[in-house]
C-alpha cells in the first residue's frame, strides 16, 4: 500500500518528517517497507509555462517547435507529443535541470532548431507509470510558477506492508487513524461525514433494482444513481494522487471510485447505467463453466462458486474482484450506477485463486470488509462525482443488506492486560490508546467495556486482541520488562535418542566424513536411475501435488541419489577424495512415531547415510591413498557402532544399486537395519563417478541396541586373562564369521574375545582353502584360568571348527 | 705376594681406565679375572699358602677382585652408552619429511552445528528437545494455529501439498509441533523443535527447504516480558553478550500480541557505521537485524488442547520460530542461502 504523505497529512499531520514517522509506524506494527519520493530528487527548473505558438517542425512530421512563456521569458522548445497545442498550461523543465532518471537537461538542436528545454509527460515526471502524450495542467497557475506548488514533485510515499488482519489500513484513512493513535496528532473529521446534495430527478428507484440471489455470499449490496455526467480526464491534483499511490489515471468517474477506495479502503464501481438494460441488476452465483470477459479484455472461465454481478443480458462483474467490458465507463457515459458492496471475504480468495485475478478490489475484499462500510465509500463518491463531474445525484440509495453484524462489545480486564504483557498500562492510557483508534470505551470499576469500530471488526474480536491494541500503542520496545519464566523446576535436556543420534553423526566425524545436507526432494525417476524395480517400496515415492520442478517432485525414500548427486557435483568441480553423509529422515508409506493424538501421515525414519569416492586415508610418502573400498568404509560403520556398544552383523546380500559380490545386509540384533556396500558400476556411470562405497542404517534400532551410558562394571583386573593365537584352515568359500562363530560357540563362555587379524590364500594351505588366523582372549572372572583348562577349550573349538570343515594349523 | 695382588690391581685398574671398547673391556675382564688369570690362580692357591698368611692374602686378592669387578662394571655401562651414542648419531631421519598424515576429521554442516548450538542454549535455559513430522496433517499446519479454512492467513506461506491428499501437506513451519507437544504432556511445558520446513518459494533469499527452531513455553502466568527475557537470552548466546533487543509489533496468526524480533547489529554495535564511516553492510545501516518472530500463544489455539489441560484462563506463554539457516548465515558471513545446499565440500571443511 502506497500512503503518499501529503494526503495522509489532510487527516492526520504527525508534526514529524515522514522518516521519523515511518520508525514510529514500524515500532508500533505497521511495517514501512521503505521511504519513496515521486518525481524529480530538486524541485529546480521545474515550472509551469503557457504555450503561445505551435507550428509544425519544418523538417520532421512529428515534431512541434512551440514558443512557451516560462514566466521568464519567451522560449522555443520543440515536442514531440501528438497533443500540444497553443493555450495550453503544461509541466517544463528548463536547461540546467536533473530530470528523475538522473538524466541532465541541455539546450540543444533538434533538426536544426534549438530548444531550450522540454515540455514534460506524466510519465516523463515518474507521476504516472505510463502516459500518451505531455500533461496538460489546469489553467490556473501563472507561467513560471515552481511545479511543485501544483504537482506532487518530490512527495514522500510510504509504502507500507499491510499484515492481513489489517484491511482498515488498505486505506489512506485507515492509516491517519493509527497515525492518530501512535502520535496523539490530531485527525480531521471524518471525511465522509457530509452527504451529497441530491438534485437529481425521480428517485433511484426510477433507474434501477437490485435482487441479491445469494445474501450470504453478499452481505450488503448499495446502489446509487447519478446523471448528467460529463466523462473527461481527473483534474491533475487527483490524477495525481493517483499516480503517487501507484494507480493510473483513466477518466474522472473510475479515478474517483479508485480515489475512494485508496481512501477508505471499500472498493466500487461504476457502471454505464445506459449499459444495463432496464437498469435492473443480479446478485447471483455463475454457471460451471460460464464465460465472461473482465475489464483487462481477457475471457474468464467462471465456476459454480463465483459471485457474479449480472444485467438481463448476463454477467456485468465479477464480484468483488472485476468488472466486466462493455457495461464500463467511457466518454459517451451520461448516467452512473455506483455500486458500493460487500462481499464474503473467504468467497472472494476462493475466487481471485481459482481464476488466478488479483485485483485490488479483491485483495481488499478478501480480508472481509464490514458491511458498514459502504455508505462511507459512497457519500465520498457522490460528493466527487458531482464537484468533479457536474453530475446530479438521483435521491435515494438502494441498499439490501442481508445483514449487517451489530458492532462487537469486548471487556477489557486491567489484571488480564498487566497479567498477559508483564507490564503496568494505566487505565487511561488504555482508554486514550483505544479511543484514538476508534473504539469506544466505558470504564466499568478497574476493567474497561469496549465497542470495536466496524472497521477493526473481523481483527479485534477477544480480550486478547485488545490488549495487543493497547500494549503496542503504548509502546512495547520502550516500555516492555525483560524478565525470565519462572520454570518451575523444570530440567532440560535432550532425550537418549537424540544424545545418541548426535554420538554416531560425531562418530561419523570423527572418521573422516562430512556432513552433507541433502534436499528432501528428489524426482521420480532417481529410482530407476539407481536400478531400483518399480515394485520396490522404494520406487513409488510421497509425490507432491504442486512441485516447484520435476527435479523436486518426489520426496526421497533413500539418501543414496542426493548423497551421488552431491558427490558426483564435487567431483565434477574437481575432488578426488570425498567422505560424505547425512543425518536425516526419508518418507515411506506408514506411521511414524512423533508426539501428539493424530499419527503422522508418513513414517519419516531417521538415518544414517554415507558415500566415500577415492582415499578416505591421504596419499603420503609413507603409503596411503587406496580408494575406499567395501572394507574401508566397513571399519568406519565398526567404529561407529563400537561407539555405540552395538555389534553390527553383516552377511551377504544384494542390492539393486550395488556390486553384487561386494554387498551386504547390516543387520542389529538379528534384524536388517540396513546396507553397504560398493555402488554399482552402472550406478556409477549413471551419476559420472569411478567409484563410489555407500552405505544407509536406521537410527532407531541402532540407538535401541546402543549400551552406551548404560554399561556395567566388569572385573577384568583381579584375574589375568590368556591370550593364544590360532590359525584355522577352511574351504575358500567359507564365511570368516561362520569361522568366528564355530570358535566362539566351542571357547564358550570362557572365550571373552576373538577376533580374525589375518587371512591368507596360497600354496601352503592348498588350492581352495585358506586360512583364516585369530587372537582369542580367555579369562574368567573368579579365577585364573589352568593351562589344562584352556587346553580343554582349544580342543572344543577344534571340534567345533571340524563340523565346519575346519583344521587347526599348529 | 701382598705387592704382587697391588700391581695386579693398580695394572689392571689402569687398563680399565683406558679401555676404549666394550671388547677390548671384555679382554681385561678375561686377563684379569678369567680362569687363567693371576689372580684368580693366587685365590686358588691360597689353601697352600702356610696358616698364618692365608687371611691376609686372601683378604687383599678378594678386595682387589672385587674392585675390579666393580670398575668394570662401571666402564662397561659408560661404554655401552657411549657406543649406543655413536650408533644413534649414525641412524639419522629426516625430520624435515612430512608427518604421516592421520585420517583427517570430517566436518559439521553449518546447519547441524547450528541446530546443536540453538537447541544447547535453549536446553541451559530449561527446554526439552522435540521433533515432530514434516509431511503433516492440514490441521496441525495450519487449522489448530488459528488459520481456519480459507482464512487469507494461509496465503502468507505458500504450501506443498501430497498429491491425491489435499489435507496432507510438507510443514511450512515448525508450530504444527506446538499442538501435538501440548496434547502429548500437559502444562508446564518448555520445549523447543528444530527441523526442516517448507515453502513454495526459490531464489537468493528463499529456500523451497530450509530449517527452523521452534520455541514453546506454557505455564501460569508466563508474559510477554518472559518473552522478551528468553530470546534476550538466545541471541546473547547466538550473537554475543552486548546485544540488545528490539521487539516490533507484528501479525501471526497463532500468536497474539505477536512481535517481530531484532538484535542490534554485532558487526556495528548497532551504530549502523563501522569504523571507517561507511555504512555497515551487515544491518544495511539500520544497527539492526530481524532475526525471528514470536509472540504470545493465541487462546484460540490453546482453545484445540483445551481438553489436554491448556485452559487460556489458566496458562498462558509464549511461542518463538528462529531460522537456522539466516542464524548460520549472520554468524558466518555467508552470503547466500542455496549455499547450504550445494554442500561443496570445500564450503564443508571450513567449518570444524
Amino acid at each position: 500500500m502506497r500512503v503518499p504523505f501529503n494526503w495522509l497529512r489532510e487527516y492526520c499531520d504527525p508534526g514529524v518528517d515522514p522518516a521519523q514517522l515511518a520508525d514510529r509506524l514500524v515500532m508500533t506494527g505497521t511495517e514501512v517497507e521503505r521511504l519513496d519520493t515521486i518525481g524529480p530528487s530538486s524541485g529546480e527548473g521545474f515550472v509551469v509555462g503557457k504555450v503561445l505558438e505551435r507550428e509544425k517542425h519544418p523538417k520532421a512530421d512529428r515534431l512541434s517547435v512551440c514558443k512557451v512563456d516560462t514566466g521568464d521569458g519567451e522560449r522555443t522548445i520543440v515536442c514531440g507529443a501528438p497533443n500540444v497545442d497553443a493555450g495550453q498550461t503544461v509541466a517544463v523543465v528548463l536547461p540546467g535541470a536533473t530530470m528523475p532518471g538522473g538524466m541532465k537537461i541541455r539546450k540543444a538542436k533538434l533538426r536544426g532548431i534549438p530548444s531550450e528545454g522540454m515540455i514534460l509527460s506524466a510519465a516523463e515526471l515518474e507521476i504516472a507509470e505510463e502516459a500518451d502524450g505531455i500533461m496538460v495542467l489546469d489553467d490556473g497557475p501563472a507561467p513560471g510558477t515552481p511545479l511543485a506548488e501544483v504537482l506532487p514533485l518530490g512527495e514522500p510515499v510510504l509504502e507500507i506492508e499491510v499484515t492481513p488482519n489489517r484491511s482498515d489500513c488498505f486505506g489512506v484513512h485507515g492509516v491517519a487513524r493509527e497515525v492518530h493513535a501512535i502520535t496523539g496528532a490530531p485527525l480531521a473529521v471524518d471525511p465522509w461525514a457530509e452527504d451529497a446534495p441530491a438534485y437529481g430527478k425521480g428517485s433511484v428507484h426510477d433507474y434501477t433494482s437490485v435482487r441479491v440471489v445469494v445474501p450470504e455470499l453478499c452481505p450488503r449490496f448499495t446502489a446509487r444513481v447519478f446523471t448528467d455526467v460529463t466523462v473527461a480526464p481527473s483534474p491533475p491534483w487527483l490524477q495525481a494522487r493517483l499516480a503517487a499511490a501507484g494507480q493510473r489515471p483513466i477518466n474522472n468517474v473510475v479515478d474517483i471510485t479508485n480515489y475512494v477506495m485508496l481512501l477508505t479502503a471499500q472498493p466500487l464501481h461504476a457502471f454505464d447505467l445506459s449499459m444495463l438494460p432496464g437498469g435492473a441488476l443480479y446478485v447471483q452465483t455463475a454457471k460451471d463453466g460460464e464465460e465472461a470477459d473482465t475489464l483487462d479484455g481477457v475471457a474468464r472461465t467462471l465456476d459454480s462458486e463465483t459471485v457474479v454481478v449480472c444485467d438481463h443480458d448476463g454477467v456485468v462483474g465479477i464480484a468483488g474482484i472485476m468488472g466486466g467490458l462493455g457495461s464500463d465507463v467511457g466518454e459517451e457515459t451520461n448516467q452512473v450506477l455506483l455500486e458500493v458492496a460487500n462481499w464474503n471475504g473467504t468467497n472472494i480468495l476462493r475466487t481471485s485463486r481459482m481464476l488466478g485475478l488479483r485485483s485490488e478490489a479483491s485483495a481488499r475484499f478478501e480480508k472481509q470488509l464490514h458491511p458498514a462500510l459502504c455508505m462511507r465509500a459512497q457519500r465520498i463518491a457522490s460528493r466527487l462525482l458531482v464537484e468533479l463531474c457536474g453530475a446530479k445525484l438521483v435521491p435515494g440509495t438502494i441498499d439490501v443488506a442481508a445483514e449487517i453484524p451489530a458492532l462487537r462489545r469486548l471487556p477489557l480486564r486491567a489484571a488480564r492486560v498487566s497479567g498477559l504483557l508483564g507490564m503496568e498500562i494505566s487505565q487511561e492510557e488504555q482508554k486514550t490508546y483505544l479511543e484514538r483508534l476508534g473504539f469506544e470505551v466505558e470504564v466499568a470499576g478497574e476493567d474497561l467495556e469496549v465497542i470495536v469500530p466496524p472497521d477493526r471488526h473481523y481483527d479485534v474480536t477477544r480480550e486478547v486482541d485488545l490488549i495487543e491494541e493497547v500494549a503496542r500503542v503504548h509502546g512495547i520496545d520502550e516500555h516492555l520488562p525483560t524478565t525470565l519464566p519462572a520454570t518451575g523446576g523444570a530440567i532440560g535436556g535432550l532425550s537418549r535418542e537424540q544424545r545418541l543420534r548426535r554420538r554416531a553423526e560425531d562418530a561419523l566425524r570423527d572418521h573422516g566424513f562430512d556432513q552433507a545436507v541433502g534436499w528432501s526432494f528428489t524426482d521420480p525417476g532417481e529410482a530407476e536411475r539407481l536400478r531400483i524395480p518399480a515394485d520396490d517400496p522404494r520406487a513409488k515415492p510421497v509425490l507432491l501435488a504442486n512441485p516447484l520442478s520435476e527435479e523436486q517432485s518426489a520426496m526421497r525414500t533413500t539418501l543414496l541419489g542426493s548423497l551421488l548427486d552431491i558427490a558426483a557435483r564435487n567431483v565434477s568441480r574437481g575432488a578426488g577424495n570425498l567422505a560424505l553423509f547425512e543425518s536425516t529422515r526419508v518418507y515411506l508409506d506408514g506411521e511414524g512415531e512423533f508426539a501428539g493424538d493424530r499419527p503422522s501421515p508418513y513414517a519419516e525414519p531417521h538415518r544414517f547415510a554415507g558415500i566415500a569416492v577415492g582415499a578416505l586415508a591421504p596419499r603420503s610418502w609413507r603409503g596411503g591413498g587406496e580408494a575406499a573400498d567395501f572394507f574401508a568404509v566397513k571399519g568406519v560403520l565398526e567404529a561407529l557402532a563400537a561407539q555405540l556398544g552395538v555389534e553390527l552383523g553383516f552377511a551377504p546380500a544384494e542390492q539393486p544399486f550395488l556390486h553384487p559380490g561386494r554387498s551386504a545386509s547390516i543387520s542389529i540384533a538379528g534384524s536388517e537395519a540396513g546396507w553397504l556396500g560398493e555402488v554399482h558400476p552402472l550406478v556409477c556411470r549413471t551419476w559420472d563417478l569411478d567409484a563410489a562405497v555407500g552405505f544407509e542404517l536406521d537410527a532407531a534400532p541402532l540407538i535401541a541396541a546402543a549400551s552406551l551410558g548404560e554399561e556395567s562394571y566388569e572385573d577384568v583386573t583381579t584375574f589375568p586373562a590368556v591370550y593364544q593365537d590360532l590359525a584355522v584352515v577352511v574351504p575358500a568359500e567359507t564365511p570368516a564369521s561362520e569361522v568366528r562363530a564355530a570358535v566362539l560357540a566351542g571357547g564358550g563362555e570362557l572365550l571373552h574375545a576373538a577376533e580374525v587379524f589375518d587371512l591368507y590364500e596360497g600354496e601352503q594351505v592348498g588350492a581352495d582353502r585358506k586360512s583364516l588366523a585369530l587372537n582369542l582372549e580367555f579369562r574368567a572372572a573368579d579365577r585364573t584360568l589352568t593351562d589344562e583348562e584352556v587346553a580343554g577349550l582349544r580342543e572344543a573349538i577344534k571340534a567345533k571348527l571340524g563340523e565346519i570343515g575346519g583344521t587347526l594349523r599348529e | 705376594m701382598l705387592e704382587r695382588i697391588e700391581e695386579i690391581r693398580a695394572e689392571a685398574a689402569a687398563a680399565i681406565e683406558a679401555a676404549a671398547s666394550s671388547a677390548e673391556l671384555e679382554e681385561l675382564r678375561v686377563g684379569f679375572l678369567g680362569r687363567k688369570a693371576e689372580l684368580t690362580t693366587i685365590l686358588r692357591g691360597i689353601a697352600e699358602l702356610p696358616q698364618e698368611e692365608r687371611g691376609q692374602v686372601g683378604g687383599a686378592a678378594n678386595r682387589a677382585r672385587k674392585e675390579l669387578e666393580e670398575l668394570l662394571e662401571a666402564r662397561a655401562g659408560s661404554l655401552d652408552a657411549s657406543e649406543l651414542e655413536d650408533q644413534l648419531v649414525s641412524d639419522r631421519i629426516d625430520v624435515t619429511l612430512p608427518g604421516a598424515p592421520p585420517r583427517p576429521i570430517g566436518h559439521p554442516h553449518l546447519i547441524a552445528r547450528t541446530t546443536r548450538l540453538i537447541e544447547d542454549t535453549m536446553v541451559g535455559l530449561g527446554y526439552h528437545v522435540a521433533e515432530g513430522p514434516e509431511i503433516e496433517h492440514d490441521y496441525y499446519n495450519f487449522t489448530a494455529l488459528n488459520h481456519p479454512p480459507g482464512h487469507p492467513a494461509r496465503m502468507l506461506q505458500d504450501t506443498f501439498y501430497v498429491q491425491s491428499h489435499p489435507d496432507v501437506l510438507l510443514r511450512t513451519h515448525t508450530s504444527p509441533m506446538q499442538v501435538r507437544s501440548m496434547e502429548t504432556q500437559p502444562p508446564p511445558i518448555f520445549v523447543v523443535v528444530p527441523g526442516k520446513v517448507y515453502r513454495r518459494d526459490s531464489d537468493a533469499t528463499h529456500s523451497p527447504m530450509f530449517h527452523q527452531v521452534e520455541g514453546l513455553a506454557i505455564a501460569e502466568g508466563i508474559t510477554l516480558a518472559d518473552l522478551q527475557g528468553t530470546l534476550l537470552a538466545m541471541c546473547r548466546a547466538l550473537f554475543g553478550a552486548d546485544r540488545e533487543l528490539r521487539l516490533r509489533p507484528h501479525f501471526f496468526p497463532f500468536t497474539e500480541p505477536s512481535v517481530e524480533v531484532d538484535v542490534s547489529c554485532f558487526q556495528c554495535g548497532g551504530s549502523g557505521e563501522l569504523a571507517g564511516g561507511e555504512r555497515c553492510n551487515l544491518c544495511k545501516g539500520q544497527g539492526w537485524i530481524e532475526i525471528l518472530g514470536a509472540g504470545m500463544v493465541d487462546p484460540n489455539v490453546l482453545g484445540f488442547v483445551e481438553t489436554h489441560g491448556y485452559d487460556a484462563e489458566q496458562v498462558q506463554g509464549f511461542a518463538f520460530g528462529i531460522g537456522v539457516e539466516r542464524v548460520a548465515m549472520l554468524r558466518h558471513g555467508v552470503p547466500d542461502l542455496r549455499r547450504f545446499f550445494d554442500n561443496d565440500v570445500r564450503m564443508l571443511e571450513q567449518f570444524s
